[in-house]
């Protein structure tokens, strides 16, 4: 009987897993958080977020020059967690600009998905923060207002300003603050369904956030330690932007100093620094630091014995 | 009981199912043998038949060219019709003997049993082993004599019979362990007794509690004056490797580059100690053994003992054909086992598996950039970094490749199983070892 039989290299059997099913996971984890966001800061935040979207994905496409809107899902990622760093109710163009600068300066002109040195969506937001930053700060973040659909925000100064916020408000997130970085207990249940996934490991969100603590605990005891933890961006820093793949090591313990170089950088600004927060340019300067991380961390073969110097 | 395991590897399907618990039923003896002269790692062998000659079952047809070598027997009594050139797994025309079967299975005279193994000495047990023919059954066809042979310098404790069995699919050795596990246990006493081990160990996968338990009744018989010892280890690929195997029983880690006697460690195939049994208590040489018709593509799986030399088409119709929708041949298992272009095509002693894959497991995929996600790096049991290696290997960087470790890869597969951006890595390794042993040898 005539029949073309298949000639491939082994392996002949291949994960179901592919990029674009990795995103959908990262979106399906970022849900809690965007669900919160809407429940405390109302409509605008979901509009925030569908602009920062849509924006980062129609740019992808439009530069790529693919019909698919969606793609591998990787810039639908990079504008909800851009959107995420951002106030509930900012300019919608700044928004825009902030998407377009991500995938475009963030990703694109490196080469595309896997070629980026720096993560996309920090990027937007660093560009936005020297550009725009009056939009971005003070006292533009907003107290929320439970069940806020159509409730009026009010301006008020982040915890990180003010100091002045109690644990489980900054646990469950009834406090001023960006969309995403709010609600520590939303990011974990999200992270939470990453790790059983297998997309993060344990040693990027532990070396940041063991970090911060232990520095927090320096500054201001077992309060100052929980406290530097819970408010503003570390657990959205730690658990979804510094365990960003392209832009983080491949071997455990460069993980490790990866996760703990940005706690450490995050904490040197917040202490010392002018601005209040320190997590994106601690993991953007971490970023910049992940290729030589990578080759001075590589992991002993399997019965490698290391020769010592004799 | 020891219940161990190694670093990395991963959790496929394992689609044992279509073979599991199938007895071995003898195949079909066919009309027509074609035997390849080069059938394990090493030299060839050199036909000692000329066309014309009648041959009977287990005559010498061909005489090893080497030392790292082992000679072939003939499967089926017959007249030899032809030698000359033909299809071997590996890719390569290779020259075969082709017998045609008499169907009389006339048993040649030489082949007479053995004094018993409490009578023989070292040397005489691997001379049988040699005169046998006896390869690494597992796959990897290494002469057994040879592997019984270390340097002098070498003092080997421990002889681990790899019935781990990782792939995917197969059950070959899963049924040799129900249905022959005295041999099995006859075997490593005579592999312990040939390197004077003092320890033997026997290295099974969870996933086969029956087989577990089959030994452990084998050891309580007859396993007297010997230290032999059944160990259950997780069920994770690559267990079977190996150096796996030894980590997982003995902890002990075979440094890159070298062998298991490194560690004073000989692992044999079960298979292989089951046709050492056979070699001293018949005298019989290695010209029949299991493989494991299996997959969604084939109509009636089954775990078959077949003749060295039997067409791969042969086999395939005897169990029922395949299905309209059979789209891959791989001789071997799905992690490791190599694709074939056409059914004509030899069983030869390393032939562990005839698997059929379907449509639905044939996917052709675009080759994503690397995202430099690190699962490849994670489930690497080598340690390596498998994402680095591929990608100087597929901008043809091959001193990087080198430096990043690409020979001490072993083509597992558990990378590429795992990349999400479906990058052929293990094929990028392949291409680069390839180039740099070349390199090597100009040199």
């Amino acid at each position: 009987m005539e029949r073309k039989l298949v000639v491939s290299s082994s392996p002949h059997l291949k994960s179901p897993e592919d990029i674009q099913s990795i995103m959908v996971d990262v979106l399906v984890a970022l849900f809690p958080a965007a669900l919160m966001a809407v429940f405390l800061f109302g409509y605008r935040a979901l509009i925030t977020m569908v602009i920062a979207m849509v924006a980062a994905m129609a740019t992808e496409a439009i530069i790529l020059r693919k019909g698919d809107f969606f793609g591998d899902g990787s810039a639908a990622v990079t504008g909800l967690l851009l959107a995420m760093t951002l106030p509930p109710a900012p300019p919608w163009w700044v928004v825009a600009i902030g998407s377009i600068v991500a995938i475009a300066i963030g990703k694109q002109v490196y080469g595309g998905l896997g070629s980026n040195i720096f993560n996309p969506a920090l990027v937007g937001r660093a560009v936005l923060l020297v550009s725009w930053g009056s939009y971005l700060a003070g006292n533009v973040w907003m107290k929320p207002v439970p069940f806020g659909f159509t409730a009026d925000l009010v301006t008020r100064a982040s915890p990180l300003v003010t100091n002045k916020a109690s644990l489980l408000d900054l646990f469950i997130g009834t406090v001023p603050g960006s969309l995403g970085e709010t609600s520590a207990l939303a990011l974990i249940i999200g992270a939470a369904w990453l790790y059983y996934k297998g997309h993060i490991d344990w040693r990027i969100p532990g070396g940041f956030i063991g970090i911060v603590f232990v520095l927090g605990l320096f500054s201001g005891g077992l309060y100052g330690g929980i406290y530097h933890i819970l408010a503003g961006g570390v657990m959205l820093g730690a658990l979804f932007m510094a365990t960003d793949m392209v832009t983080s090591p491949v071997t455990p313990v460069g993980k490790l100093i990866f996760g703990i170089g940005c706690g450490l950088v995050t904490m040197l600004i917040r202490l010392f620094g002018s601005l209040p927060e320190g997590v994106t340019f601690g993991i953007l300067l971490m970023n910049g630091l992940t290729p030589l991380i990578d080759n001075l961390t590589l992991p002993k073969k399997f019965g490698e014995v290391k020769k010592s110097n004799a | 009981m020891s219940q161990r395991t190694f670093v990395g590897g991963i959790h496929p399907s394992y689609f044992k199912d279509f073979t599991a618990g199938k007895p071995i039923a003898p195949a079909r003896a066919p009309s027509q043998v074609i035997i390849p002269l080069h059938q394990n790692i090493g030299a060839p062998c050199e036909a000692v038949v000329q066309v014309g000659d009648e041959v009977k079952v287990g005559q010498k047809i061909g005489e090893p060219q080497g030392f790292v070598s082992a000679p072939i027997h003939a499967s089926v009594s017959g007249k030899v019709t032809k030698i000359g050139p033909y299809n071997h797994p590996l890719g390569r025309p290779v020259e075969a003997v082709f017998i045609e079967n008499d169907g009389q299975d006339t048993l040649y005279e030489g082949v007479k049993p053995n004094k018993p193994l409490e009578e023989l000495t070292p040397q005489e047990i691997i001379q049988i082993s040699k005169d046998a023919g006896l390869v690494g059954l597992g796959g990897a066809t290494f002469p057994t004599h040879v592997k019984l042979s270390p340097p002098p310098e070498v003092a080997i404790d421990t002889v681990i019979i790899n019935a781990a069995e990782c792939e995917p699919f197969l059950t070959a050795d899963h049924v040799l362990m129900l249905e022959r596990a005295d041999d099995v246990i006859y075997g490593l006493k005579a592999f312990m007794k040939a390197l004077n081990a003092t320890k033997g160990i026997i290295g099974i996968e969870d996933n086969k509690p029956d087989a577990i338990a089959s030994m452990q009744k084998a050891v309580a018989e007859s396993g007297q004056g010997y230290d032999i010892e059944v160990h259950a280890l997780e069920t994770k690929y690559p267990q079977g490797a190996e150096k796996m195997l030894i980590k997982a029983t003995t902890g002990r880690e075979v440094p890159p580059g070298a062998l298991p006697m490194a560690v004073n460690v000989v692992n044999q195939n079960n298979g292989t100690a089951v046709a050492l049994a056979e070699a001293i208590k018949l005298g019989k040489p290695l010209y029949e053994r299991v493989v494991t018709v299996t997959g969604p593509g084939i109509n009636n799986p089954a775990n078959l003992l077949v003749r060295n030399g039997t067409l791969v088409s042969d086999i395939i119709e005897q169990c029922g054909g395949m299905t309209a929708d059979a789209r891959k041949l791989i001789l071997g298992g799905p992690m490791m086992g190599m694709a074939q272009s056409t059914e004509e095509i030899p069983a030869i002693k390393g032939t562990s598996g005839v698997l059929i894959l379907t449509e639905k497991f044939v996917r052709y995929y675009t080759i994503g950039p690397c995202i430099k996600c690190g699962k490849c790096v994670d489930v690497c049991p080598m340690h390596l970094v498998p994402n680095f290696i591929g990608s100087a290997s597929e901008k043809e960087n091959i001193d990087l490749a080198e430096k990043y470790g690409a020979m001490d890869c072993f083509e597992c597969g558990c990378c590429t199983y795992t990349c999400p951006a479906k990058r052929p890595l293990v094929q990028w390794i392949r291409m680069a070892k390839g180039e740099i042993v070349a390199r090597r040898r100009k040199q």
